[in-house]
């Protein structure tokens, strides 16, 4: 594959994520251009970029998920390349092929790739071939409840039922007995039918205490494909990841060494492209393969942190044909990352969105902090996109040092105006469950509950 | 005219949607207008973000324009009025054209009368070309971008008086 100059990047996103692809364009000397709906108008992407085009209303549909217009600006601005970002197009296969059938470059996977890897099925079964652990179930819909009963003696209880076309919990059971399975069948069954008019159910392995371990790839198009060290995302609200960390407080080097192989594995089978992470499921020393996701991720700074790279540029060089050469396969990672989502919520509030006018803004700073954010004193924050407002990243020679050093920058992060979810994460630097490593996914839930028992006590 | 009036003017023109503000009084008149006389293409005057324009600069993207008054002779004359008109702004992102074709006549000219439905110029997107229809019948009072100019969304294209 030849080499191909970008000399303009368009970036398809706003926010934080457009402000951090704006810098690394800006360190390889490629000229931007920022688009923005009018909601965005004040926004900081839109002042940094070299050029800026206005594609839209507030509303995403309208402008940061509307592909003619973005496509339009691209070709109007002479834009050689389009980063996606995270979120909005970035995992769109559509956007993807018609930005390749317009010439313009795509900064990540192939549309074939990001359709592919975005099929549950399809990307399971990928893994398995490639020989990487998914989790036990059914292979495919259930036809009776007697295959039920076998499938769950061979991967063992606990199991849990799932409707094939369902959601928000319903037409699922968690079995935890042979005894129990047949009625739980039949309930789940018709729960399914009732409500999404599928009585289809398969079966996985019911894991009580997971913790989210993902690991970040990047491959080449010269067929190098290198994994970067894992991240601990395991404190999440609502499937939101909250906080993240590199290296996992639970992975030691022999674990980390097998799921960077199984990663690599899965990667290499469809011969992946660009950055992309698989996202793990792990309990009790065995990881699963839960997904992959064909982009750059809101966390990836602190794995930039423990490796030393910069992750948006490795995207950017690839795009352009070259060979991966600041990683290597003996790239070790150093010291300890974490990252702190600082959201527009009020954690007081079942974390409820608090929109609005920052009256005063300033960023922690000294060793080891790293602040990404688009925000500013005077900011509006617009109500029509997410509600994050800084990614608040620290990096210390291992765990301890990192979380004293976060503890620091959350007291000096002055936010005023609007409620942030800071508070929490004092809280959480603060928590021994935390500080020990001690959590999986269902920390924050049992938090919520922790805290109604005592205020009702 | 008072320091203080022009920058409160200025921000007024700046947090608007107008493109031109034109006040005159006892013989002093005062133009504000976002974009430059001489258009440049909207990727180079969306960069410099005309936010930033303090009212005193003689940038490019936010001009101020003050005559002073004429002699004591001409200050019978009645005050001009700002002119009135109603903004048809770009539905979409592309290249404004004039006219169908490179070598054909422009669909409108500043002066003509227009019918509700008439063509007025073309927004080309992705390598086709879109029509822009008048919605109302109007008169065309300016053609506020050149011919083969970028436009964004929302970019005012023409100054009309509705009839």
């Amino acid at each position: 594959m030849e080499r191909r100059e970008l000399k303009k990047i368009l970036i398809a996103n706003r926010g934080e994520i457009a402000l951090r692809i704006i810098r690394a364009c800006k360190e390889l000397g490629i000229r931007t251009v920022a688009v923005y709906s009018e909601a965005d108008v004040h926004s900081l992407h839109v002042r940094f970029a070299d050029e800026a085009v206005c594609i839209g209303p507030g509303a995403s549909s309208e402008s940061y998920l509307n592909i003619p217009r973005i496509i339009s600006a691209a070709e109007v601005t002479n834009a050689d390349a389009i980063h996606p970002g995270y979120g909005f197009l970035a995992e769109n296969a559509e956007f993807a092929e018609v930005c390749e059938s317009c010439n313009i470059i795509f900064i990540g996977p192939t549309p074939e790739m990001i359709a592919n890897m975005g099929d549950k099925a399809f990307a399971k079964n990928t893994m398995k071939r490639a020989g990487v652990p998914i989790i036990p179930g059914s292979d495919g819909l259930l036809t009776d409840v007697n295959e039920a009963l076998a499938v769950a003696d061979e991967i063992g209880y606990p199991i849990i039922l799932k409707a094939t076309a369902g959601g928000g919990g319903r037409g699922m059971r968690v079995v935890r007995e042979r005894s129990e399975l047949e009625r739980a069948f039949d309930q789940a069954r018709q729960e399914a039918q009732a409500a999404f008019g599928n009585p289809g159910l398969y079966m996985e392995k019911f894991f009580d205490h997971p913790r989210h371990i993902e690991v970040q790839i990047i491959g080449d198009t010269h067929g190098n494909i290198y994994a970067l060290g894992e991240r601990e995302c395991s404190i999440q609200r609502k499937h939101q990841k909250l906080i993240e960390e590199s290296p996992s407080p639970v992975i030691n080097e022999e674990l980390r060494q097998k799921m960077s192989e199984a990663a690599i594995r899965g990667a290499k089978s469809v011969n992946y492209i660009n950055a992309g992470t698989i996202e793990f499921l792990y309990q009790d020393g065995q990881f699963y393969f839960m997904e992959m996701n064909t982009r750059i991720q809101v966390e990836h700074p602190v794995t930039e942190a423990v490796f030393g790279l910069d992750l948006i540029k490795e995207q950017i060089r690839v795009a352009a044909g070259e060979k991966l050469q600041g990683i290597n396969p003996d790239h070790k990672l150093r010291g300890h990352a974490i990252e702190c989502r600082i959201n527009a919520e009020d954690p007081e509030q079942d974390f409820r969105p608090s929109p609005g006018k920052i009256t005063a803004f300033h960023v922690p700073g000294g060793p080891g902090v790293r602040v990404d954010t688009h925000a500013y004193a005077q900011y509006v924050i617009p109500p029509y996109y997410d509600s994050l407002i800084a990614k608040l990243i620290v990096h210390g020679r291992d765990r301890d040092e990192a979380i004293g050093r976060m503890e620091r920058a959350l007291e000096e992060f002055i936010i005023e105006g609007i409620k942030t979810t800071i508070p929490f994460h004092q809280m959480m630097m603060r928590h021994p469950d935390f500080k020990a490593g001690n959590f999986d996914t269902k920390f924050v839930e049992h938090l919520k509950a922790t805290k109604s028992a005592e205020m009702v006590a | 005219m008072k320091e203080e009036l022009i920058r409160r003017l200025v921000k007024i023109v700046e947090e608007s949607n107008i493109a031109e503000l034109e006040i005159s009084k006892w013989g002093h008149k005062l133009k504000i207008s976002k974009y430059p006389s001489n258009s440049a293409p909207v990727s180079q005057a969306a960069g410099t973000h005309y936010v930033i324009q303090t009212p005193q600069s003689t940038d490019s993207n936010s001009n101020v324009h003050q005559e002073a008054a004429t002699p004591a002779g001409a200050a019978e004359k009645p005050p001009e009025t700002p002119q009135k008109g109603i903004e048809i702004r770009s539905p979409m992102v592309g290249t404004f054209y004039r006219a169908p074709a490179p070598d054909a006549d422009p669909y409108v000219e500043i002066g003509d009368t227009v019918q509700k439905g008439q063509v007025l110029c073309i927004i080309e997107a992705m390598k086709l070309m879109n029509e822009v229809e008048a919605e109302f019948p109007c008169k065309i009072l300016d053609i506020l971008v050149e011919n083969a100019q970028p436009v964004e969304y929302n970019q005012p294209l023409f100054l009309v008086e509705k009839l």
